[in-house]
């Protein structure tokens, strides 16, 4: 522990190992030596390489493949086309939608993205298979495609009725407000860009199929492997003990897997396949890019009386994909008349996906850059105009805020930051060459509820286990179930061991949405609880143990010893008392779950989306809030923009561990820093392909564009939201960033970049 | 990726000689060769590696001139002292170039001889045409994506900027390359593109760098490179200027001044026409922003790189202005 955690262990009222205590990651040690093995780490005997084929068109037909020159290369096992790779079965979606064809190919004969799988060569080595697939050759009938949102072929697009949100008359309200303003926001294609790229190890023995993979989401994926190939549920089991960052993109089974598992099955040997960089742009879908056009009408006070908002986004030719952008722009401001409507359009891309907050992000985007021209139309100072617009109530739901400590995070943040300090006039603030400016905007992620079952064991050591299908992708579940479990059972966190990343593990759902935390510490906690309860209820009741003969109704287990709570009687350590008992451990199984639920109701729980509780089911409405406040520094010549300072405010309820939290938070800070200023997939129009689809060329903000950046939690235990009071963390930080960004060039220049990313010759 | 012989020469006579073979490529830090390799655009079928070679990483700094070996790490270069005091804008040059970790394997030599950062160029297999890797097979980048792409020194075969930084303080400074047998200019050395976008160096089979030579001057003395970019490291230069300034006795006539441009031009640009424009001046703002413009003489654009013809300029300027204030 360093001296600055020290510092932070010993000014909280939690106790380091307690739930809501500062304790470091328990897995950083094997990160950080290289322990870690990582899912397709894994050395098998007989392991075989793929490497895949891609369509260099963006859409059309595969007329012809010539695979033979490839087929006789050194090395090679097979060659997978169309035609020759063995035929799955259709698999249900995510929401558990039966398929929609009986079967499934995934290596395409119809082409309607560049990119595209088309083929795979399998070889004894990789280089081997790299070789041989360079000589496949293939032949196109090609068809014109749409490569974007602002090509004239795309047209408006299909109206996602879903998504229609209104109340009042918003358009008459809007024509009669003396104050207006109308603008459109767009946010381009993103990409996750995770260091760990996608790829999986498939082996097969007999009817069983182990997959390591990174993942997500176990069950989900099982599930899909299991419906590919027709075998029963529990022959699949997927392996991810840890995940070098998926940001959303690593939760579903995708083609390239397909063609991995049905390679491993075809050949009878295990086969790895890694997608290579470029391939990790073209083989799932990134954030959507994204239109978007804000018309808000408020009275001379600033009070606002419409919003009207219309949403656009891509989705592929042949896959959906909404990314819902009324989402933050129908809750962050009380309003009496609202319309938001969206549309989606098809282009030729692989179908987008979710990436850190989907919706929310370039939702917020398009509210808080408009709020603040509001403001500037008005002469309000931003943080005035969002303080007269308070929502009291969920505008939309029309539902009390479970917790909504926005009001705190302004007055933190602003505090903080300085923010009375400002000059309110744009290009009023300069250090030389350097134009400053100070920008704010809020943030807001919805409290996605799910459910989790976790085991929980006490060894004869007296040491705890805790198993559980979920997973950690950096964020920290290792620790926070060590934590659980250690505070429920009254031992040390170095006691307990978790286990995570393995499908036979007692079950959970997607690791998405920033609700794995509150779902899991809360399935810890009931099963700990219960193997607390047979303990004691074992002291009390075996005639070998020495407490029988207390004869009282309750003991305690505290710094793993069990004692009497009036401290008469023995006391004994857990082992002790295992071995008087002569037990080898005690297990148990906790769940989320109402114990009416069925089996059937369980698996699909785990395994499709579709059971996630809403977040204003009942009398609620439950959200985490944030408000950012950001300082940029404009090159007056050369229109670069530097982040120099960011203050955020953060309620995400009760932190279970503030110092991962904080970790979090600074992450998604930073993600949305790349966001605003860097993060582009620049489509060359002519072919619908990325050609940045690299690190080098796709720029994500480096350790040099990132300034000090401070987060202060204004959370309190929200208990509407989860068993231990927590509310969504991972996702919250990233929303707002890029608006907050984007005011604060404003207000340093005087001009209004709509169009993310603000790169230097908007500026110039 | 295909099979490849390895050779490790042990001394230059024996890379001089492996280097004379057809399909033959010499390998040093190998950042740009593995990269390219990787992407299908480098095939050699012989690897020469030279990165064993002793005595070809000496750095040797004097006022008069510095002389540095063709294998001297990147940042080596950039943290010699003597560098730092005599010919600032190099080492300025180097330490803003690419990242921590590919500098500490980098050597000067390969930094030279890096290829264009174009993503067609760097994309054989989605994009067969491009004349700089397969001679009359057309431009891919023309009419496509062409942010990154030069303004100065374009042909129609050809748009490709040259992505290094090095280069651009060299030729400012007159440096010379050691090829053996010839020494040559920097900038006689780097090759625009006309109609021939396949040749980029004038170097000939069997010929090695082994070192670069750097002319002392009070304008390298007092000199500086000013590279912009989104990115604020790890990335390459949108515009950038390396510029020298030996200024009268009076402190703010200019004697002796060089400019050269990166990121702009298919090859290490220098701009004698805002050097002619300021010699013998006294500086003042107004001035030194309109010759700047200068630079621009000649430029096209592509649509998306239009931008850099308003920026080369004022990186210039600014370059220019910094070190007139620093009298
Ligand atoms: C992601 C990335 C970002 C980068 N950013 C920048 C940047 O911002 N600015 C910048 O300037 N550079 C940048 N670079 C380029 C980097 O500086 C070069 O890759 C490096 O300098 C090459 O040196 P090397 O020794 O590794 O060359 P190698 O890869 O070994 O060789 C490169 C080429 O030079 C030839 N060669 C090598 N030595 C000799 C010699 N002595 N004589 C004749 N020919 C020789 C080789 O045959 C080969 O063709 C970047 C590179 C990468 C990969
Ligand atoms: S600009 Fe030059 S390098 Fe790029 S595609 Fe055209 S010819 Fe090739």
């Amino acid at each position: 522990m360093t001296v600055h955690d020290m510092k932070h262990a010993a000014s909280d009222s939690a106790r380091l190992e307690a739930v809501g205590g500062r304790l470091s990651r328990v897995d950083g040690p094997a990160k950080i030596t290289g322990a870690a093995k990582y899912a397709f780490e894994q050395q098998l005997e007989g392991l075989t390489h793929a490497v895949l084929v891609g369509a260099t068109i963006a859409a059309g037909k595969v007329s012809a493949i010539d695979s033979r020159a490839a087929e006789t290369a050194p090395g090679v096992l097979a060659v997978l086309t169309p035609d020759t790779i063995m035929e799955l079965k259709g698999a249900s979606d995510w929401l558990g939608n039966p398929p929609s064809q009986p079967t499934y190919n995934p290596l395409a004969r119809e082409v309607t993205y560049s990119g595209q799988h088309i083929a795979a060569v399998v070889a004894e080595t990789f280089e081997q298979a790299v070789a041989a697939a360079a000589l496949v050759k293939v032949w196109y009938d090609e068809t014109p495609a749409i490569v974007d949102l602002s090509d004239g072929k795309a047209g408006d697009g299909i109206p996602i009725d879903a998504m229609t949100k209104e109340w009042g008359d918003a358009q008459a309200a809007f024509a009669a407000a003396p104050v207006r303003i109308c603008a459109a926001y767009n946010t381009p294609r993103e990409f996750q860009a995770a260091m760990e790229p996608h790829g999986l190890i498939a082996r097969w023995e007999g009817d069983e199929l182990t997959i390591w993979e990174p993942s997500q989401w176990l069950d989900g994926m099982a599930r899909t492997y299991a419906e590919w190939f027709g075998v029963p549920f529990e022959n699949v089991r997927l392996v991810s003990p840890y995940i070098g960052g998926g940001f959303g993109s690593k939760a579903l089974a995708l083609a390239h897997s397909a063609v991995a598992a049905a390679a491993a099955k075809m050949l009878g040997r295990p086969v790895k396949l890694v997608l290579n960089r470029p391939q990790n742009f073209t083989s799932y879908g990134g954030r959507a890019a994204t239109r978007q056009t804000v018309a808000i009408g408020a009275d001379k006070n600033g009070r606002i009386q419409s919003i009207v908002h219309r949403g656009v986004n891509e989705t592929a030719v042949d896959g959906m994909w909404v990314e819902p952008l009324g989402s933050v722009t129908s809750i962050m401001y009380a309003t009496p008349n609202f319309s938001s409507r969206q549309n989606v359009v098809r282009v030729n891309t692989v179908v987008p996906g979710a990436k850190r907050a989907p919706g929310e992000n370039p939702s917020a985007f398009g509210i808080e850059c408009a709020i603040d021209e509001l403001a500037h139309e008005l002469g309000l100072d931003p943080l005035e105009m969002r303080l007269i617009n308070y929502a009291e109530q969920d505008p939309h739901a029309k539902k009390a805020w479970s917790t909504r400590q926005l009001r705190e995070a302004f007055a933190a943040g602003a505090e903080a930051f300085g923010w009375a300090k400002r000059s309110a006039a744009p290009r009023s603030m300069r250090d030389g060459h350097q134009l400053i400016g100070w920008g704010m905007a809020a943030g807001t992620y919805p409290v996605r509820r799910a459910h989790g079952e976790a085991v929980v064991k006490i060894l004869a050591d007296g040491s705890v286990v805790v198993e559980s299908s979920s997973i950690d992708m950096g964020q920290g579940t290792y620790t926070i179930l060590a934590q659980t479990a250690a505070e429920t059972l009254g031992v040390a966190v170095e006691r307990v061991s978790v286990k995570l990343g393995d499908s036979h593990f007692a079950r959970a759902g997607v690791t998405g949405g920033s609700r794995l935390a509150g779902v899991m510490t809360g399935a810890v906690y009931k099963a700990a609880g219960q193997a607390l309860d047979e303990l004691i209820g074992l002291a009390l009741s075996d005639p070998r143990s020495p407490f029988q003969k207390l004869q009282a109704n309750t003991l305690q287990v505290r710094d793993g010893r069990i004692a009497s709570p009036r401290g008469e009687g023995p006391e004994l350590s857990v082992a002790e008392f295992m071995a008087a008992v002569g037990r080898e451990q005690i297990e148990a199984k906790g769940d989320t779950l109402p114990a009416s639920t069925t089996a059937e109701e369980r698996y699909a729980n785990y395994t499709t989306i579709a059971k996630s509780i809403p977040h204003t089911e009942g009398d609620y409405s439950r959200h985490s809030w944030c408000a950012h406040f950001v300082e940029v520094r404009v090159d007056e010549d050369f229109g670069t923009v530097r982040v120099s300072r960011v203050v955020s405010a953060l309620d995400s309820g009760r932190l279970y561990n503030p110092k991962l939290a904080e970790s979090q938070w600074k992450g998604g800070i930073i993600m949305g820093i790349g966001q605003a200023l860097l993060e582009e997939g620049i489509v060359d129009r002519r072919h619908g392909r990325i050609v940045n689809g690299n690190f080098a060329d796709y720029m994500l903000p480096t350790n040099a564009d990132i300034p000090d950046i401070q987060t202060i939690s204004v959370g309190i235990p929200d208990p509407h939201s989860s068993a231990l009071g927590g509310k969504g963390v991972g996702e919250l930080a990233i929303v707002g960033i890029a608006p907050a960004i984007a005011n604060a060039v404003f207000h340093a220049t005087g001009k209004r970049v709509r169009d993310l990313p603000i790169t230097l010759e908007k500026l110039i | 990726m295909r099979d490849f012989s390895y050779f490790r020469a042990d001394n230059i006579e024996a890379a001089r000689n492996a280097a004379a073979l057809p399909g033959a490529m010499l390998l040093a830090g190998g950042t740009t060769l593995i990269d390219l390799a990787k992407c299908g655009v480098a095939e050699p079928s012989t690897v020469i590696d030279i990165s064993h070679i002793k005595g070809l990483n000496a750095i040797d700094v004097t006022a008069d001139r510095a002389v540095i070996g063709a294998l001297a790490r990147m940042s080596h270069v950039a943290d010699d002292p003597q560098v730092k005091n005599l010919f600032p804008a190099v080492s300025e040059a180097l330490w803003q170039a690419a990242s921590a970790q590919l500098r500490n394997m980098a050597t000067v030599g390969g930094n030279l001889m890096q290829r264009t950062r174009c993503p067609y160029f760097r994309d054989p297999q989605n994009f067969p045409a491009c004349n700089k890797r397969a001679p009359g097979s057309g431009c891919s980048a023309i009419g496509g994506v062409t942010r990154g792409h030069a303004v100065l020194g374009v042909s129609e075969a050809c748009i490709a900027t040259y992505p290094g930084d090095l280069a651009v303080a060299l030729v400012a400074f007159d440096a010379e390359v050691d090829l053996g047998e010839r020494k040559l200019k920097v900038e006689d050395f780097f090759l625009a593109p006309g109609a021939t976008a396949e040749q980029e160096h004038d170097i000939r089979p069997g010929e090695v760098i082994t070192a670069i030579e750097i002319p002392g001057s009070a304008a390298a003395r007092r000199s500086t490179y000013i590279k912009v970019r989104d990115r604020q490291s790890y990335e390459f230069a949108a515009a950038s200027a390396a510029v020298g300034l030996e200024l009268e006795s009076d402190g703010r006539t200019v004697r002796d001044i060089r400019v050269a441009l990166g990121g702009v031009a298919t090859k290490p640009w220098r701009v004698r026409a805002v050097e002619d424009a300021l010699k013998g001046k006294a500086l003042s703002e107004e001035l030194v922003r309109k010759a700047s413009e200068l630079a621009m003489e000649g430029a096209v654009d592509h649509g998306a790189n239009h931008y850099k013809i308003a920026l080369a300029p004022r990186v210039i300027a600014r370059a220019i202005l910094e070190l007139g204030e620093t009298a």
